[in-house]
């Protein structure tokens, strides 16, 4: 029954990708700009640029030309990027893994220290300590994320200590992990900006169970506290978490765009930025693409998560 | 199966198990709880409980009764040492004489040991199961939980083999099966036993019963109090019992102990409190209690059904007539055509318990519920499904009071423009006399004009679904659908909205269909009884007749199952 639940979001799931490569592809039709000319440069002859559109299929109407798009994604081939002159998949390759390692990175740190600050917060509620990480939370919240990472290169990199590099230096072609310090930086800025909000939401949904009855019946049994709280009090605070976690990891992916290019990260980020400079149209699709994918990946995998953790969705129809 | 009670390993608090028990407190040797002048106060140091002294005997049962706010509960929990957010301990002391075992005072104890004391030596039976068991955990794992928090017996076995016992001894099965089940794979009945298993798993001294039926239907409730009865004289535990059912000590306890706000009014054993009552305030709690007989008066005169209210002229189409109302939703059948009748003047008890479609319904009959087939007629006029589809006149015709006052009064306004609401729907009456109308019906429900400008918020429970039925009143009703409108109140509060009610019906000719699962109240409302059991009306008549002669099985069975004082 799990199974027929999770295929019915997967199928779902579908149907949403496939909206949004309807509108990508429309909004990407807007952009200004000749491909095959901006390739071949200013002094191409008319006959080479009718060539090349033939070969990119650019003298065919949008609606064809759609199909063969989303065909040639179900098969891999994002297409031709007109500035690098090259397949998207082998641009874009190398630059996803460094996004994915940045973004893994950013959640295994703001995922854990966001559910245990919540928890910290929500059992001393009222206390000074729980205003103070109220206060730190918000603060954090309500920076944008080019402020905080401004702050920590001048508090890590240049004026303050100079401990850490304030830009990438990996030469392109080499994985940027190679050099762990360029990393620090940037993964800090993306969890100090997601952890607030889960925390936030650890916190108001731990109060709203600490204060359930069963809490105070496990206490009455004589459980101990911190039985209390992480055998009766966490499971259920897990579903309702699992979305925000959803919903900021899914920022994440956006949200390296400007993260990446603050700190020059050879990422999708600057991949975009750069496409969109060059009115590189197949990169813009592609990269606008894999960022829906990651938001319908992460929010379908918080359903699941939410399913499993509640026994009566779990046992439903068992 | 656990006719004496093993001392449990690892148990007792104290080390000196081994020898005999000690003498117990000055004032008899098998007192197992004392609570002596006991003083709670809110952190904003107004006190709560002014000073209560109280003894539990081995064996015993005490039922300590008050209503709501008298501070029973907050006594119930000092003595496992526990204060809920806000309350503090401020006088006074628990002591416990645990079997072989040293004396406890509850008040000394550190954290650990006060954790140690819970669940062990002093077990607690929670008001409402379906609350206080943890959904995300098997039934049988909590059951377990308490045996492994307090290390009892030497091995998983054992207790897994505890947990079968204790889930026989209170009447449920004991295979594997069923301690793997969630709780909400359980009925209320099953899930209270649950907490009553968890109560005797570690063979307590002392239990605290809070309210432990009070959302069961009768039935239910007749099993439950049966187990617990069983399971306190086999376990010779001290038990107390917090309730606001009289009836339900009268069955149940061998002493009882009243609260008034939070002070103790009168203590003593059953038969003489709630026969030769002392203390004013438990003779008007008992004056308050619905019986079945309907020989008292509960809020005001008694009920006197005047034969000359039915109707003159039989051929004419009674006021509110359904025919043949079904409704499911998906497999679940909730009404399984329903016919009823009303006539103007009349008060018909519609009564089953929680899921056997009573509310669904009334609703049916307000229109709040339309996708019903069958039909619902105002005199003879069928009235279309939806609310939505009726004329004004005909919605004002049928109005409805809802069970719960604390959710049905919008907070952040007035009763006055509550009340003005339904009249600018309406459109009756001209804007200018519209705050006279609503006075009127404050008057009417004896809440007086000066209740116009205040907010739900500032109101006692009563006074909130006196309001309630005022908004119902202000468009004239001919019929007024009650829906379980007193079972959120107090038994004195409950009374005098009954007594209301009665005025209503007399003054006004009002018909009503009161929805109930209260069947005490039958002789003291209605004319006409319909017991309704999984979406049939399965007894419909006089009440009178339905009592004398009940025709089917689950009427008998209702019958028979109602503690009475």
């Amino acid at each position: 029954m799990i199974a027929k639940l999770i295929a019915k979001r997967l199928a779902v799931s579908v149907l949403i990708l496939l909206a949004v490569s309807v509108i990508v592809f429309a909004a990407t039709l807007l952009l200004p700009g000749d491909p095959a000319r901006a390739i071949l440069g200013q002094q191409a002859t008319p006959e080479r640029i009718a060539a090349l559109n033939e070969q990119m299929h650019l003298d065919q109407p949008p609606v064809v030309r759609y199909f063969l798009w989303l065909g040639g994604l179900f098969t891999g081939d994002f297409g031709l990027s007109t500035s690098a002159n090259a397949p998207v998949a082998v641009l874009l390759g190398e630059r996803l893994g460094n996004s994915l390692v940045l973004m893994a990175l950013a959640a295994l740190i703001s995922v854990p220290v966001g559910i245990a600050v919540g928890i910290f917060s929500a059992l001393h509620r009222g206390r000074r300590s729980d205003s103070a990480v109220t206060w730190v939370t918000l603060a954090l919240a309500a920076l944008p994320e080019f402020v905080i990472g401004i702050g920590l290169i001048t508090l890590f990199a240049t004026s303050v200590l100079k401990i850490l590099p304030a830009v990438t230096m990996s030469p392109p072609g080499q994985p940027v992990w190679l050099i762990p310090s360029q990393l620090v930086l940037p993964t800090l800025t993306l969890a100090l900006v997601v952890a607030p909000y889960i925390a936030r939401m650890m916190r108001a949904t731990m109060i709203e169970v600490l204060d359930s009855g069963y809490i105070e019946m496990a206490r009455l049994k004589g459980v101990p506290e911190r039985r209390v709280i992480f055998r009766h009090a966490l499971p259920h605070a897990i579903g309702p978490v699992a979305q925000v976690v959803a919903i900021q990891l899914a920022w994440l992916a956006g949200g390296v765009v400007v993260v990446e290019f603050l700190f020059r990260f050879p990422g999708m980020g600057q991949a975009l930025i750069d496409a969109v400079n060059y009115r590189d149209v197949a990169v813009v699709q592609a990269v606008s693409m894999i960022v829906a994918a990651v938001y319908i990946v992460v929010n379908l995998a918080a359903d699941i998560i939410g399913i499993m953790a509640d026994p009566k969705l779990r046992s439903a129809a068992a | 199966m656990t006719t004496a009670p093993p001392a449990a390993p690892g148990a007792a608090p104290a080390p000196g198990a081994a020898q005999p028990a000690p003498a117990g407190p000055a004032d008899g040797a098998d007192v197992v709880l004392r609570i002596d002048d006991l003083r709670i106060a809110t952190t904003g140091d107004a006190e709560i409980l002014h000073g209560i002294s109280l003894s539990l005997r081995r064996g015993q049962l005490l039922g300590l009764v008050g209503e709501s706010g008298s501070g029973k509960t907050t006594a119930g929990l000092a003595c496992l040492g526990h204060f809920r957010a806000g309350l503090k301990h401020t006088g006074g002391s628990v002591t416990i004489w645990p079997r072989g075992g040293e004396r406890i005072v509850v008040q000394e104890l550190g954290e650990d040991a006060l954790r140690q004391l819970r669940g062990a030596r002093v077990a607690y039976i929670p008001q409402d199961p379906a609350l206080s068991l943890n959904p995300a955990m098997r039934v049988g794992e909590q059951i377990r939980e308490v045996l492994d928090v307090h290390r009892w017996g030497d091995s998983d076995a054992a207790r897994e083999a505890r947990v079968a016992e204790v889930l026989a001894d209170v009447g449920l099965p004991s295979d594997r099966d069923y301690r793997r089940r969630w709780p909400h794979q359980l009925s209320g009945g099953q899930q209270q036993r649950i907490g009553i298993a968890m109560a005797f798993a570690m063979f307590p001294d002392v239990l605290i019963l809070d309210e432990p039926t009070t959302g069961l239907d009768v039935s239910t409730q007749a099993h439950v109090l049966d187990t617990i009865r069983d399971m306190t004289r086999r376990n010779d535990v001290a038990g107390l019992y917090i309730t606001h059912d009289l009836a339900v000590v009268a069955e149940l306890a061998d002493r009882v102990a009243v609260m008034l706000r939070g002070m103790l009014v009168e203590e003593g054993p059953v038969e003489r409190v709630l026969h030769h009552p002392e203390h004013d305030y438990t003779k008007r709690l008992l004056e308050a209690v619905p019986d079945l007989a309907g020989r008292k008066a509960i809020g005001g005169d008694p009920y006197r059904d005047s034969p000359a209210r039915i109707a003159d002229d039989a051929t004419a189409p009674p006021l509110l007539a359904a025919r043949n109302i079904r409704l499911s939703y998906g497999e679940a059948q909730i009404l399984d055509g329903i016919d009823l009748t009303l006539e103007p003047g009349e008060c018909t008890m519609l009564l089953g318990e929680s899921g056997s479609g009573k509310t669904t319904l009334s609703r049916c009959v307000a229109g709040l519920i339309d996708d019903y087939t069958g039909t619902v007629a105002l005199e003879s006029a069928q009235l279309a499904p939806s609310t939505r589809k009726r004329t004004a006149e005909q919605r004002s015709a049928i109005q409805y009071v809802f069970q719960s006052p604390f959710s049905s009064l919008n907070p952040r306004r007035t009763i006055g423009e509550s009340l003005t609401v339904p009249l600018e729907t309406s459109q009756r009456v001209p804007k200018a006399r519209r705050r006279r109308v609503v006075e009127e019906a404050l008057d009417a429900v004896r809440l007086g004009r000066s209740f116009f400008d205040r907010r739900p918020g500032d109101l006692s429970g009563g006074e909130r679904q006196r309001a309630a039925i005022a908004r119902a009143l202000v468009n004239s009703p001919r019929v007024l659908v009650c829906d379980e409108v007193t079972s959120a109140l107090d038994v004195s509060v409950q009374a005098s909205i009954i007594g209301l009610l009665r005025r209503l019906r007399e003054e006004n000719g009002l018909a009503m269909l009161f929805v109930t699962h209260n069947i005490t109240l039958a002789r003291h409302i209605a004319d006409n009884l319909a017991i309704l059991n999984r979406g049939r009306i399965v007894d419909y008549g006089p009440v009178d007749d339905v009592f004398a002669h009940p025709t089917h099985a689950y009427t008998k069975a209702l019958l028979a199952d109602i503690p009475t004082l």
